[in-house]
């Protein structure tokens, strides 16, 4: 009877137990965010509270700055990269110029590449061109927008293949000039892509530690700053901040998911 | 019906005119091979006219050069008497109906069909667009996407969106291609009562030779990038001037046959033994050798010794080898004392008798229906692609 009972139902059960190993973490960080540890290296919850809530900047010196540089340096990433991995999508996907293989196949090697050897690399650039001094800011950002830009191109690449060409020959056909051509139907129609791969180069840019390590000089993004204060305690504020962020891409993925039916239905 | 095709050659000679579109000595070279050779072609204003031929022909790259889609490798195309042969599509007064509708998906119907009076500026959109909408019968469905359109609506899109802008030439590629047969008939009747209506030209790009024969004044069939022959439906059906263009539309039997005698009004054939006569008007050879040319249904099938209708050519001999009875009509294959099988097409009015496998009889038809073509032609040229599309 049990036997039966189980298999049954044992695709169920093993994909719910998937899904709590997968969300414990993330549980975890959210129940932490609400805590005040019995003592600063004690990492266990002790009692409720909504101080971290209320000033995650106080009693974590460090953290918020680390927070803004984090903010900063993945917005300008994100822009750098989308831009010129959008212009480099265009350019792959409707020229066709000598090399253009082998820059297809250029292109997927950061994403190859282990990150310590890429972030090793551009440490050994950027010291022989005589920045060792000046490591910091904008020497991350550099970084960021190098490794971001692959994903950009082949996110945009893609979506651009998928479209069909016959649709600006009609555009053109009903009076728009190129730039009217661009704007009115080549862009709407990949702009998802585009969006898609902002949102993408964000996350990687926020997200890494590795390459940012190894060409931060002093300055001090947030993983960096976790990581920092890892063996003296962390401040349960970092918990705030991981679950503000979880918050955030739940928000972009069920708004997404939303309208995506939304459309879906509207065209059934 | 041949007024049109006579026009044609009347105001091709008085040049400057002439106010359709006009391509003269236009040729488009591909890498590897040639798709347009040397064409010259007159539409005349507010024609309905058709390109047709088979896949591969050049029709729809002339079509293209027209949109200002393709560069003319040389030759020139004018329109109303202004040459445009290297303008820009969109500085051309001339619009597309794309084979696959090219319907933009993130626009709805409303903004696919008022795009072109968009990018002209033009103050009054709404009026415009809901007159058009109301023509191909959309109003109710303005607000919706292509995607959530059927097929034959989001034809109709296609068309109200190039026809809302009164191009000179209103260039239609294959419009009808992926809607099915009845759909089909229903908007070939919708197209040629919109061209009545508007009084555009059209410039319709088809391989269905029904299709063009029942929409266009005027029929231009294309193949291997030059033009075969140029028409009117009927006079095109009735005396095709080559091979290409008797299995292309429609179907022929090609009997091959020896010229005895030409004189002035009718020439004599010698075929297999058996003379026939064909008119002058519809002798399209001029070497000893040529191919005898006869529509199936023109065709009398009778017994052997039977006095049939058809006074002139009658070829006795024939046994029937195959019999496919079609309800309204009887579609007989007879083998011919020389071998080859002859396709009859008898209307089953009731007042004949069907004939069986393996009786014997005799064929007949009246002179004038007959038609004399050049012998180097191929025999079977353009019967494949006929009969597949």
């Amino acid at each position: 009877m049990i036997g039966r009972w189980l298999r049954e139902r044992i695709v169920l059960i093993l994909g719910l137990v998937v899904l709590v190993y997968t969300f414990v973490p993330i549980a975890i960080v959210v129940a932490m965010s609400f805590n005040i540890p019995p003592s600063r290296n004690v990492y266990a919850f002790d009692r409720f509270t909504l101080d971290n809530w209320a000033h995650p900047c106080i009693g974590a010196e460090g953290m918020c700055e680390s927070l803004g540089v984090s903010i900063q340096i993945g917005l300008l990433a994100t822009l750098g990269a989308t831009v010129l991995g959008t212009l480099a999508a265009f350019a792959l996907v409707r020229h066709d110029f000598v090399g253009r293989s082998s820059t297809n196949l250029l292109i997927f090697l950061p994403m190859a590449s282990p990150e310590i050897v890429m972030g090793s690399s551009l440490l050994a650039l950027f010291v022989s061109a005589g920045f060792a001094g000046q490591l910091g800011f904008w020497t991350i950002l550099v970084a960021h927008i190098m490794f971001c830009l692959s994903f950009v191109v082949v996110t945009v690449r893609a979506r651009l293949a998928g479209m069909d060409d016959t649709l600006e020959q009609a555009a053109m056909d009903l009076y728009a000039t190129p730039t009217e051509t661009f704007w009115r139907v080549t862009f709407p129609l990949v702009f998802p892509g585009i969006l898609g791969a902002a949102l993408l180069s964000f996350s990687l840019s926020f997200d890494d530690f590795i390459v940012t390590n190894l060409n931060a000089g002093q300055t001090t993004t947030f993983p960096m700053y976790v990581w920092g204060v890892e063996g003296k305690g962390v401040p349960m504020a970092v918990n705030v901040v991981g679950t503000l962020m979880f918050l955030v891409s739940i928000v972009i993925v069920v708004g997404g998911e939303l309208n995506n039916r939304r459309r879906a239905r509207a065209l059934a | 019906m041949s007024q049109v095709a006579d026009t044609v050659e009347a105001t091709a000679e008085t040049g400057e005119e002439f106010d359709g579109l006009r391509l003269r000595g236009v040729t488009k070279d591909f890498a590897t091979f040639t798709a347009v050779d040397d064409l010259d072609l007159d539409v005349p204003r507010g024609s309905f006219f058709a390109l047709l031929g088979p896949s591969g022909c050049g029709k729809t790259t002339t079509l293209r050069m027209v949109a200002g889609l393709e560069t003319p490798t040389s030759g020139t195309i004018t329109l109303a008497g202004q040459d445009i042969t290297h303008d820009r599509p969109y500085r051309r007064p001339v619009n597309t109906v794309f084979q696959s509708y090219a319907l933009f998906p993130h626009l709805d119907v409303f903004e696919n069909v008022a795009f072109g009076l968009r990018r002209r500026r033009q103050r009054d959109v709404k009026g415009p667009v809901n007159e058009m909408l109301e023509l191909v019968e959309l109003t109710s469905q303005a607000r919706k996407k292509p995607a959530q359109l059927s097929g034959g609506q989001q034809q109709r899109v296609a068309l109200a969106r190039a026809l809302i802008n009164k191009p000179e030439v209103l260039l239609l590629d294959e419009p009808l291609g992926a809607l099915d047969l009845k759909l089909r008939r229903a908007m070939q009747l919708e197209l040629k009562r919109i061209q009545t209506e508007v009084g555009l030209t059209f410039v319709h790009v088809t391989h269905d030779q029904e299709e063009a024969m029942t929409m266009a004044d005027t029929v231009a069939v294309m193949n291997k990038g030059v033009i075969e022959q140029l028409g009117a439906p009927d006079q095109l059906y009735e005396n095709p001037e080559s091979t290409f263009v008797a299995n292309f539309l429609g179907q022929s039997n090609l009997i091959e046959g020896r010229v005895r005698s030409r004189a002035a009004d009718v020439v004599t054939v010698d075929m297999h033994g058996i003379d026939v006569s064909v008119p002058a008007a519809r002798a399209h050879a001029d070497g000893e050798l040529g191919w005898v040319g006869i529509r199936p249904e023109k065709v009398l099938i009778g017994d052997e010794g039977e006095a049939l209708d058809a006074p002139g050519n009658t070829i006795p001999g024939g046994v029937v080898t195959d019999v496919s009875f079609y309800g309204v009509s009887t579609q007989y294959l007879v083998r011919m004392p020389w071998g080859q099988e002859l396709q009859v097409f008898e209307q089953n009015t009731g007042r004949r008798r069907l004939f069986r496998h393996g009786d014997r009889v005799e064929l007949s038809w009246r002179p004038e229906y007959a038609f004399l073509l050049d012998h180097h032609q191929d025999a079977s040229a353009g019967a494949q692609q006929g009969a597949e599309e």
